[in-house]
Formats: C-alpha cells, structure tokens, sequence
C-alpha cells in the first residue's frame, strides 16, 4: 500500500509513464459496464425502482376493474389498446397482469432490486473490502437482469399477451402453449426471461458468499459482521441452494412445452374435444419443485429487509442491537427452516394428511426465531433515544408489518384451517404484509438511510414523512380488508368474483382498497421526486450523517474505486457499541481500539483477550485507587 | 490508484476458486433436484419405473471418465511442479478423454431410442434418462471448454501463478461432473427395474 503515496505524488507525468496499466475512466466503464460494487448497486437500485413502479401500475390496473367492473374507461382503451376493448379490462389480461405483477415485484424487486443493491453496496463497504471476488461476475450478474428485466416487460408487445397462469407458473396452463393466450409466446418469454435471471442471481449469490468468507478486513471476524452482512450473506446462501431447483423444474417443464415429454402432463383435454398425446405426467411434481425454490425465496425477500431493519433502528435507537447473537441464531435458523416447509404450499393438493402434518409442524416452527426477532426489535426501541429519521420510520414500519402479517402465517400454516383458507384473499393478505409490505419498507429504510453513502446527498426528511405516512397508512387500509374477504370464501385471481350472487357485497370494500391503492400509489411520487431531486440538488451528505459505527461511513463521501484512500482500516470490535456507559460520545466506530476507549471497556470486552484483561483490570484498579485518594 | 487495484485484484485468485467450490454447491443442488424430481414421480404411481436395462455403454463412459479424472489428477501434479510438457500432455489426454466420454454417452442414446426408448414418452422415467445424461453432458461439455481454456493458456507464457489456477480451477470442476457422473450412473442403476 506504500506505493499508493508514489502513485498520488507522480499523477502529473502518470498518463505517459505507465500507459499500459492505466485504464481511462470513461462514460461506458463508468456508468455503464461499470466493475465497481457501489456503481452496480445503483444500477440494481435505479432498475429495481423502475421495475417496481411498473408493477405498480400494473396492480393499479386490475385494482380499476375490482373496483368497476361494470364501468367502461374510454382512457383505458387508448392506453391498453387490444387489452382494453371498449375500455373494460380484457379478462384474459387481467390474468396477465396478476401474473406480472407478482412475477416483478417478487423476484425482479424485491429480490434483485433489495439484495442486488444493498449486498452490492454494502458486504465490500461495511467488511472493508476494495470490491468483489469477482468485478467482473458482478457486472455480469447486473446485465443478466438487466436483460432479463426488458424480456420480461417486452412480453406485454407480443400479440396474444404476457404469461397469465399466476406467478406460479403451475402446468398444464405454463406447459400447453394452447392452454390460454398467456401461455403461448408471453409464457416462452416469461421462461426466458426468468433463467437469465436466475443465471444473474446465482453469479451475484455466489460472489457474496465468497467476498464474505474470503475477503473481510483486519479484525473482522464473523463475530464483529453488521447484521446487515449477515443478513445479505445467509440471503445468498439461500438464493444459491434453492434457485438451481428452480433451474430443474423449469427445464422439464420447457420439455413439456417443446418436446412433447409428459413430466407433468397427463389426460388433458383441449377445449372439450382435443385430446391430447400426454399420458402418466405429475403436475403435482411441478409444484414439489417449484415450492422448494418457492418457499426459501420469500425468505430471501424478507431476510435483508430485516438485516437493513436491524441495522437502522440499532444506529437511530442510540442503543446496541438487542440480542445480537440471537439475531445471527435466529437468521441461522430461518435459513435451515426454509428449505423443510415447502409443503405448506400444497396442503390442498391431495396430499397424504400425515405429510401435511409434518409440514405444518416444520412451518409453525419458524414462528420461533421470527418472534425473537420481532422482540429483540422492540426491545432495541425500548427505552433508546430514537431518531425518528425517515429511515427510522420505515425500519419501524417493516417490523409492524412483519407482525401483523406474521400472526396470520400461523392460521395459514396450519393444514386444517388451510383448507377453508387456501387460495383465498386471506392469503393474499397475508403475504403482501408479510413479505410483500414488509419486504418493501425494509428496502425503502435502506435506501433512505445509505442514500448519503450512494450518492454523496441527503434525502428531504419532510417528503420522507409524507411518504412514510401515506404508505403505510395505505399499506393496511389496502390489505386489511382482504383478510376478512378471505375468511368469506373470496378467492383469488377472479376477474369479476363481485358478479357472483354472495359475493356482491364485497363491491364497496373492492372500491375502498382501489382508492386506498391508488393513494398509496400517488404518495410513491413524494419518494421519486425526493430520490431524483436529492441525487442532483439534495444537501451535501457529512462524512458520518447518522453517528454510525459501521466502516462503510469511514470511507469519503467522494466514491472513488477501491472505497479507501489509503490502507483498508482494521477493525476492532462489534458494529454495536452505542451509548456504552462511559464513552465520551455516543457511538464507538468499529475502528477505534479498545486502548483508546479504556473508560469505556468491560470485561467482557476482552473475551480471548487475556493480555487485554490484564491491562484492564490495571487501568480499572488504577482508577479505583485514585477515586479514594481523592 | 485503479490500475493498481486491478492489479491487485488480478492477483487476487483464492477467492475466486472459492467461487468456483460454490458454483459446484449450486450444480450439485441442480442434479440433486433432477433425481428428486425423479424420485417423487415414480413414487406418484406403480406404472411408473424405468423397466429397461441400463445400456452396457454406460459402464464404458464410467471407466473412461474415471480415467480422465486420473490423468486431470496427473496434469494438476505437473503443474504444481512446474513440469510444462507433463502437464500439456496430460491436460490432452484429459481432453481426449472427455470427448470418448461425450461420444460414448451419445452411442449410449443411440442404442436406446433402436430399443424403442425414447425422449418423448409417456411413462416419463425413461425421458428422466435422457434429462440426467443430457444435462450431465452440458457440465461435461463446460468442462472441455474450461479444460481447453487452460490448454491454450498454458501454450502462451503467463505466470506459473496463473497457470497453476488455471489448472486448478478446472481441475475441481471435472472431477466434480466425474463424481457427478458416478452418482447419476448408480442412482440410474438403482432405479433401472
């Protein structure tokens, strides 16, 4: 690292003297084929947010036919075209819409757009590294999503629509190209799109793993991690067992579509009279494969939203984590539960009862280290001296939604309730709070609280409230109602279910959570202004905005490649020291040496650390000493 | 300042193996979701088995991918001892080796569909047959290229730093669809009745 002064000192005549090792910062490997981790978190971010605001409107879209289904729209024709005729909502592509929806935001959002991001910026940031294993992977993992992104949306040009069998894509409605409009080219596109993107997200879950294990600074072992590290890194363990399932279902079901195997076909029936040449095929197989990707895949949207979360309201609440090792066991432990729940996916589908109750007792185990969490949560707010920044707010938040969509996991669990409950608006409900909402205001805590890290800014505070209130008021007013649709039997997907006798009375709660949506949807604007505004005209970001401890704020404001300057600081203790009792300030960066801060240390500060103990236990005799002197 | 960080980031291989460890993690996740997939279908119904004997070919591509492994093994050695020759021969062989695999594999295919055994079929085991095999083949056909990669490195001069990761870097990889291969070819023998 010496050679670093030379380096700085020569800049003048460096161009010509070493012209073959110097690679000009240009417009394209700057922004664009950019190898730098912090450029490849906002590429993440700025698609993922693009990517989410189309699905929004999406869901604004059948949100508009719930809530009318007899109105005609006339705009709606001269948006939609085709897909609108007469401005009322084609019910095929309605479907689509469903369909794409929940393809988006789950896996192109909420798991590119969250962990793509944050374990971009952060995993090199917060364990003092100059960038990934591999830069280059990294680059590649962004444009395999970035390409995957455009053929997923490109499916809206093509003339019969976009997949439409649910994000699911259970055959025989994803295996028969005949089987509705979606399933034919909109559904080959859909199959493409999502294996690139699982190519692009096992390259970026396989460099986190080994950046992680490999490459921490001096100091840091996996004791001292921020439990947004560990979040990301049990996140990308999850992502790279679970996906290449993934891989396998989808492959057999592409010999289903194009080669005539009948993995999961069998008797089908075309329009009443077409018989077709598949015989002996287990649709239910699909869903085994499906799920065991499926299941581990809500955890992998949750789980960074709760590392962020953890981080913020430790940093905002002035007081230490609650529980920080509890935090990493009950992380752990989420991880290895995952993958033995899957079932619960498919209590209905005739599976045998003694199965059912295996998955059941499996899934209603997860409540455990999900409710240490939440507690360890509120007992990190208990008694702190919050902050109330945005980031705050929408770290609270996550943890409110965490809660009050948790409580409903435990009835949908359960195999006997789920045969009442199972695939009705009770479902809906509860994973748009608990994954879906809860997922999102983790992100958007990230995003508020590491803006100044990302592009040198600060974001408004005001506009932040605004935006926090109005949705997560909206949030609940949204999906509250659902759950009592649900418990009536209303199911999911239907293009018109208040047009059924005993479910008309649901007419007026449709139009409520549509203006609800709609008002949610608008208060997103306050958060795109703010986002655009700040990047440019925003307050000059401090070097530590929010007095925390982790290493990513030790870095300058001005990015440069490589984070540090200089030598890479090493690290001395946890990510928590908060309001410890005798510190001169309010928070201890990791950097500071125990010797610096001896009015401060305790003993348990000194763990493996006989020498240091010694020293200890002298410095605090010494005082003592003094005290009665005095 | 940068060119020195990709200097440094050159040099920086280790982790980079370590990539590669995971990314055998995940093709293990892959083959491990095929014979399950497998096993839940044939367990879905009693009309669901294989009934056919497993071609004789097989027993031959097994012997010759063991033998692959032996020479990738004795190329990996020469490296380390900066035996050039020794490692470009055996690398060779290596590659040679592989490709008798590719061609067994696909006479194996051949001799099954004379048999009446084909891809599209409506008891699904027997396609499962040609999806293990299939995506196996693809693994093997990555590593030939990762294989002759390494072959043409070691032909210009580069760093025996290099060269050495080079070497190992597909060394862990075709031992990998070796002992991926064995597996498929006892879970297929398991379950051939």
């Amino acid at each position: 690292m010496s050679t670093l002064a030379v380096h700085d000192h020569g800049v003048a005549h460096h161009e010509d003297d070493h012209g073959q090792h110097h690679h000009k910062a240009t417009f394209l490997n700057t922004y664009i084929f950019s190898q730098d981790h912090k450029m490849i978190a906002k590429q993440f971010l700025i698609t993922g947010m693009a990517m989410a605001f189309i699905a929004m409107i999406l869901s604004i879209l059948f949100r508009i036919q719930l809530a009318y289904p007899d109105k005609a729209f006339p705009l709606m024709e001269t948006l939609l075209g085709r897909f609108a005729p007469g401005g009322r909502l084609d019910s095929n592509f309605y479907l689509a819409l469903v369909t794409i929806h929940g393809t988006i935001m789950v896996f192109f959002v909420l798991t590119a757009g969250l962990s793509g991001t944050f374990a971009n910026l952060l995993i090199p940031l917060q364990l003092g590294v100059r960038d990934m294993a591999s830069p280059f992977m990294n680059m590649l993992s962004y444009w395999f999503f970035f390409i995957a992104s455009v053929i997923m949306l490109s499916s809206f040009l093509v003339q019969k629509g976009p997949a439409s069998g649910g994000w699911t894509i259970y055959p025989p409605l994803s295996a028969l190209p005949k089987a509705m409009p979606g399933s034919g080219m909109g559904m080959t596109l859909w199959l493409i799109s999502m294996v690139l993107f699982i190519a692009s997200q096992l390259m970026a879950g396989i460099n986190y793993v080994s950046t992680i294990l490999n490459m921490r600074t001096k100091g840091m072992d996996l004791w001292k991690m921020p439990l947004t590290v560990w979040a990301l890194f049990l996140t990308a363990i999850l992502g790279v067992l679970s996906f290449p399932v993934l891989v396998a279902g989808v492959v057999l079901l592409v010999f289903d579509r194009s080669f005539g195997t009948s993995f999961y076909l069998s008797d089908i029936v075309l329009n009443g009279t077409q018989i077709q040449p598949f015989e002996g095929g287990s649709p239910i197989l699909f869903q085994h494969l499906f799920w065991f990707l499926g299941h581990p895949e809500v955890y992998i949207v949750i789980m960074p939203a709760m590392g962020i979360s953890s981080e913020v309201m430790s940093v905002n609440s002035r007081k230490p984590i609650f529980g920080y090792h509890a935090m990493v066991y009950s992380l752990i432990g989420i991880t290895v539960l995952s993958f033995i729940v899957w079932g619960h996916h498919m209590f209905v589908t005739g599976m045998n009862p003694f199965l059912g109750g295996v998955f059941m007792i499996t899934t209603l185990i997860i409540a455990v280290p999900s409710a240490v969490k939440t507690f360890n949560w509120l007992a990190t707010l208990w008694r702190g001296n919050i902050r109330f920044t945005s980031g705050m707010l929408f770290a609270i938040g996550m943890v409110s939604f965490f809660i009050s969509g948790g409580l409903t996991g435990i009835f949908l669990g359960n195999a006997a309730l789920d045969i009442n409950l199972h695939d009705t608006y009770f479902v809906v409900a509860h994973f748009h709070l608990v994954m879906g909402s809860a997922a999102i205001f983790g992100m958007l805590a990230g995003v508020y609280h590491w803006f100044p890290k990302m592009f040198g800014r600060m974001m408004n505070e005001r506009l932040g409230y605004l935006h926090f209130w109005l949705t997560f008021i909206g949030a609940y007013l949204v999906f509250f109602p659902m759950h009592f649709m649900g418990l009536d039997g209303v199911p999911r997907r239907y293009y018109a279910f208040t047009e059924f006798e005993s479910m008309k009375q649901w007419l007026s709660v449709n139009t409520f959570v549509t203006w609800a949506a709609i008002m949610s949807a608008v208060a997103q604007l306050a958060f795109l202004f703010n986002f655009i505004h700040s990047i440019f005209w925003g307050k000059k970001a401090p070097q530590n905005p929010w007095e925390s401890n982790t290493l990513e704020w030790t870095t300058p404001v001005e990015h440069l490649h490589g984070n540090w300057p200089g030598e890479i600081p090493t690290v001395y203790r946890w990510p928590y020291d908060y309001s410890k009792p005798g510190a001169e300030h309010d928070f201890i960066p990791q950097t500071v040496p125990l010797s610096q801060t001896m009015s401060s240390n305790l003993p348990h500060d000194f763990e493996d650390n006989p020498v240091g103990l010694e020293e200890h236990t002298k410095w605090t005799s010494a005082q003592k000493s003094n005290e009665e002197v005095k | 300042m940068m060119s020195k960080i990709q200097q440094e980031d050159r040099l920086n291989l280790a982790p980079k193996k370590f990539n590669m460890w995971i990314f055998i993690f995940t093709s293990f996740m892959f083959f491990a979701a095929l014979t399950s997939g497998f096993i839940v279908y044939v367990g879905g119904s009693s009309a669901h088995g294989m009934n056919i004997k497993m071609p004789d070919a097989f027993m031959y591509s097994t012997a010759v991918i063991m033998l692959s492994s032996l020479t990738m093994f004795l190329a990996a050695r020469a490296a380390k001892s900066s035996q050039f020759g020794k490692q470009r021969l055996y690398l060779w062989l290596t590659i040679m080796l592989g490709v008798a695999f590719f061609g067994i594999q696909l006479y194996a295919w051949s001799y099954l569909v004379k048999n009446g055994i084909y891809f599209s079929n409506p008891n699904a085991s027997q396609s499962f047959i040609y999806v293990f095999t299939g995506m196996h083949l693809l693994h093997i056909f990555a590593g030939l290229l990762l294989l002759a990669n390494t072959l043409w490195r070691s032909y210009r001069s580069i760093e025996q730093v290099k060269n050495l990761y080079s070497v190992q870097m597909s060394s862990i990889f075709w031992h990998f669809v070796d002992i991926i291969w064995i597996y498929l070819y006892v879970f297929l023998l398991l379950n051939q009745q």
